[in-house]
């Protein structure tokens, strides 16, 4: 069941490059208005030059907020803005991410902390910045990525995996309780994705990941895309609380 | 605006319950108002009134909510 008449809005944090950018496309092609973000000034001219993109090709209203999301402050300003320009949050995407890696016996705290302050408090801040008017409007999408490795564990990765874990037990517990507002909150696992993060993989790495997808190749960013736009649309609405793993069978 | 006119103008806008079951001695339970519809209704209440809520143990009825939030101003 579709409510034609409202032109519904996202945000979509992380969304410079990667999985972000494409799955802003996706929602973009779906009619939808986008608030696209980046946590720097670093990343502002690739995002707004995504932005114009998708205002042109999709006749839809495209904005760039520059918010770190481990910040509260800053991630409740990007839903401030988003919703002061669109009227509406229909759909956040909670995809911005960080890695750190290396093995837990030598790890920094630092670098513990720095990847779940932006991987899992930066998903609860924008979600937390979003929940008031999705409940006003008695509708939301809440999507959040987590990861293959946030599913079954990743030597090399204790705080990324943990992060994206905890991101899995976040989307549970919104869901259960926010259900009854019409607030429906599931996760994306993706696993091996062609994106900048990967990339720094070397080849023998890749080529070990690709061995043991079933696919036998990585995923493409347009592969989550696919799902985060059906997660986000109106046909969705009976879908909650569900991490679902898009990684070509590399987890069988 | 006399507090328990906010209270009942929030409730009816945000849980279409019938303006005349507002009343001081009306239980939440009895109105079917559940925590989630209460963080929805302290949210608007702290914006219309500018007042922050705060989290007070043992209201039960719009008396109550009423009360709690004329101590606040």
């Amino acid at each position: 069941m579709t409510d034609t008449d409202i032109t519904r809005a996202a945000i979509v944090t992380g969304s410079s490059r990667g999985i972000g950018a494409a799955v802003a496309r996706a929602l973009a092609e779906s009619g939808m208005n986008v608030a696209l973000n980046c946590s720097s000034e670093r990343s502002l001219a690739e995002t707004e030059a995504l932005a114009r993109e998708l205002a042109a090709a999709h006749g839809i209203r495209a904005l760039v907020a520059v918010a770190n999301v481990a910040s509260a402050e800053e991630a409740q300003q990007m839903a401030d803005t988003a919703l002061e320009a669109f009227g509406r949050i229909d759909v956040l995407v909670n995809n911005a991410g960080i890695t750190r890696d290396g093995l837990a016996a030598r790890m920094s705290c630092e670098d513990f902390d720095a990847v779940i302050d932006v991987n899992l408090k930066g998903s609860f801040h924008c979600a937390k910045a979003v929940m008031r008017p999705m409940m006003k409007q008695r509708y939301g999408r809440i999507i959040n990525m987590s990861s293959v490795s946030g599913v079954y564990g990743n030597a090399g990765q204790v705080n990324y995996a943990a992060s994206k874990a905890g991101v899995i037990g976040m989307t549970k517990t919104l869901a259960k309780e926010l259900a009854r507002k019409n607030i429906t909150v599931n996760t994306i696992a993706p696993g091996f994705i062609d994106t900048a993060m990967t990339a720094a993989l070397s080849d023998e790495q890749r080529e070990a990941a690709a061995a043991r997808i079933g696919m036998g190749r990585l995923g493409a960013p347009e592969d989550i895309a696919d799902l985060a736009r059906f997660l986000a649309s109106e046909e969705a609405g009976y879908i909650t609380g569900q991490t679902i793993c898009v990684d070509g069978g590399l987890t069988l | 605006m006399a507090t328990i006119d906010i209270v009942r103008e929030v409730l009816v806008d945000n849980l279409d319950l019938d303006a005349n079951a507002i009343t001081e001695d009306a239980t939440l339970d009895a109105l079917g108002v559940d925590s989630l519809d209460m963080v929805e209704l302290i949210c608007d209440i702290e914006e219309k009134c500018d007042v922050d809520f705060g989290e007070p143990e043992g209201l039960a009825t719009i008396g109550d909510i009423v009360a709690h939030i004329d101590s606040l101003k």
